[in-house]
């Protein structure tokens, strides 16, 4: 039988305990609130329309990034362009055509393990196989079809997950009415899903846009004296301008400013595309009929 | 084009050659799309090995697991070791502080927090995870390198433990996440029977729930390291880049990731170097392959053992 005063010590360590698991969850987001806070005191000073208007200038310690944001606007695209046809049929097949079993099983364990390869790999595939063995060089389409490959299972899983939430007799209206399988989720599937299949689309342009080992060998310049005029040009990209800028450059301590207002836009974009997906998850949550 | 359309009522009239191709062979065109992501893990193997495997022409496995790596020198020295190790450090320490952190912060999510304060935290972590590696590199460079050298009165802040830090919250939404889910996923009547039984919240979270929830925590740590180790960028800036091999926490460090991206584009192409850093590539490759695997194993003894 335990006493009374045991009653009293088990609730005192109920609650320094839950207060220290909350303490942990609050060290997560201080360290956001530091990350933010920092970037944005320090480079909203150095945001301006020259900046994000004007091609770098004496040796890139002047000027803005105007290519650089060009070149990562090409590149996420491009990426989606390359991933989003073959990420639709991936996810129509798991959750319309596949039944459970062995192929499924493969399937899945696969993707979940591509999306695990670290980005570096993805640049060292991209340099093997489309810079060397394809021929096509440093340039904005070896990039893309790289980040494209990136982004590939994060957007298999997030279009999956939007199909499958589609109800099941939403289909099966369809079938009753005579339509084939393939009409069936052209007609009505893949609408009733295409909000969770924007989600997707938005997070993995996040994804995209902020990553810079994947482009190091197959797509990054250091400095471009124009925009790219062909997909076989090598193109200057936000996150790899941020890194070049802060490690490479001679005199990185004189270019501080420009570095924190870099950072800023490309924590900016990250953090609007990721803004962008939670506004259309809860829009679609609320807009749901069934 | 669509004469043979029967649907004169839809909106849809104008079936294109591909969909209507779509309608008879739908089953196996579909099928060839579900193999996309086999096939590229397929192509990512083959290419990386293909180019790795080469290095032993101008070493042996033995030589190639040595302490020294100095690709430049003549005659030049492959030896992997150091990066094998600083890898390792770099990656324990970021698990030191991502575990503990990320399974506290996941047990207040599933067991403490009011539903509308869940969200909002699942939400934050998000934020923390969509955060670029090189702007965490640059906030290590710029902010937590000079304090680190400060603070330990040291030559230089850019170390290992600068880097696992950083990583250590780059891992945090990976394991606090996946955490999440394995709590989530212990059934309700668990928690129910030991309330029942006289026990309370705290001890039900930490004598019922963690527990049966070992597979999935477990399962998430593991995966957590998987990303610690494959991480680039924010290594690649913070933990130093020196090739000696070393295990203290206070020396700089260069890591497999840091490796291949620095030397890549000085390595000229088909020679010893640049096959060495594919080598290094397809260790880093392995690693990624048997973190997963391992996860998957896990989480496939859950599904069972739920059956």
């Amino acid at each position: 039988m335990k006493s009374h005063r045991s009653t009293c010590v088990r609730r005192v360590t109920e609650i320094v305990a839950f207060s220290l698991l909350g303490a942990a969850m609050l060290v997560g987001l201080l360290a956001l609130g530091v990350i933010l806070y920092y970037i944005l005191s320090r480079g909203s000073g150095a945001i301006s329309w020259e900046f994000l208007t004007a091609f770098p200038r004496k040796g890139m310690t002047a000027g803005g990034i105007y290519p650089a944001l060009v070149g990562s606007f090409y590149l996420t695209v491009g990426a989606l362009a390359v991933a989003l046809p073959l990420a639709l049929g991936a996810a129509i097949f798991l959750v319309e055509y596949a039944r459970e079993g062995v192929w499924v099983r493969a399937i899945r364990v696969g993707v979940n393990t591509l999306a695990g390869v670290p980005s570096i790999v993805f640049g060292l595939l991209g340099l093997a196989l489309f810079v060397k063995a394809l021929g096509i060089g440093v340039s904005l389409l070896a990039g893309a079809l790289t980040l494209g490959i990136l982004i590939l299972p994060l957007l298999i899983r997030t279009t999956e997950e939007a199909l499958r939430s589609v109800p099941r007799s939403f289909r099966e209206g369809g079938l009753a009415l005579g339509a084939t399988r393939w009409r069936t989720i052209r007609s009505i599937v893949l609408p009733a899903g295409l909000p969770g299949i924007l989600t997707g689309i938005v997070l993995s342009l996040s994804r995209a846009i902020g990553e810079t080992a994947p482009i190091m060998f197959t797509a990054a310049a250091f400095f471009t004296p124009r925009l790219p005029r062909s997909p076989l040009d090598e193109v200057m990209a936000l996150p790899y301008h941020v890194f070049v800028m802060a490690t490479e450059s001679p005199n990185a301590w004189k270019t501080q400013d420009l570095q924190y207002g870099a950072v800023l836009v490309l924590v900016g974009l990250v953090l609007i595309l990721n803004l962008g997906a939670i506004l259309l998850r809860a829009y679609s949550r609320r807009r749901k009929v069934w | 084009m669509n004469g043979t359309s029967s649907s004169g009522t839809s909106p849809t009239r104008h079936r294109s050659r591909l969909s209507r191709l779509a309608e008879r062979a739908d089953r196996p065109i579909f099928f060839a799309f579900g193999l996309v992501g086999l096939l590229t893990l397929g192509v990512i193997l083959f290419f990386v090995i293909r180019e790795a495997l080469p290095i032993f022409q101008y070493v042996s496995l033995h030589e190639f697991l040595g302490p020294r790596w100095y690709p430049t020198s003549e005659p030049p020295a492959f030896g992997a070791l150091p990066m094998i190790v600083a890898s390792l450090v770099v990656t324990f320490g970021a698990l030191v502080l991502s575990i503990p952190l990320g399974f506290a912060a996941a047990g207040f999510v599933a067991e403490v927090a009011p539903p509308a304060l869940r969200d909002l935290a699942k939400s934050l972590l998000e934020l923390l995870a969509a955060i670029p590696s090189v702007v965490y590199g640059f906030f290590g460079l710029t902010v937590l390198a000079p304090f680190v050298q400060r603070a330990f009165g040291l030559p230089t802040g850019q170390n290992a433990f600068t880097a696992s830090v950083i990583l250590g919250f780059m891992a945090l939404p990976t394991v606090a996440s996946l955490a999440e889910d394995a709590l989530a996923a212990v059934p309700k009547t668990h928690r129910e029977a030991s309330l029942a039984l006289g026990a309370s919240r705290w001890e039900t979270t930490w004598r019922v729930v963690f527990p049966s929830a070992a597979s999935g925590l477990f399962s998430a740590a593991v995966l957590g390291m998987g990303r610690a180790v494959g991480e680039t960028m924010a290594v690649l800036m913070v933990a130093g880049n020196s090739p000696a091999l070393t295990w203290s926490f206070l020396r700089p460090v260069r890591t497999l990731t840091a490796g291949i991206a620095l030397e890549m584009a000085e390595a000229p192409q088909g020679g010893a170097h640049y096959h060495a850093l594919f080598m290094l590539g397809a260790i880093l490759l392995l690693i990624a392959l048997a973190t997963n695997g391992l996860a998957e194993w896990l989480s496939g003894r859950v599904a069972r053992r739920g059956e």
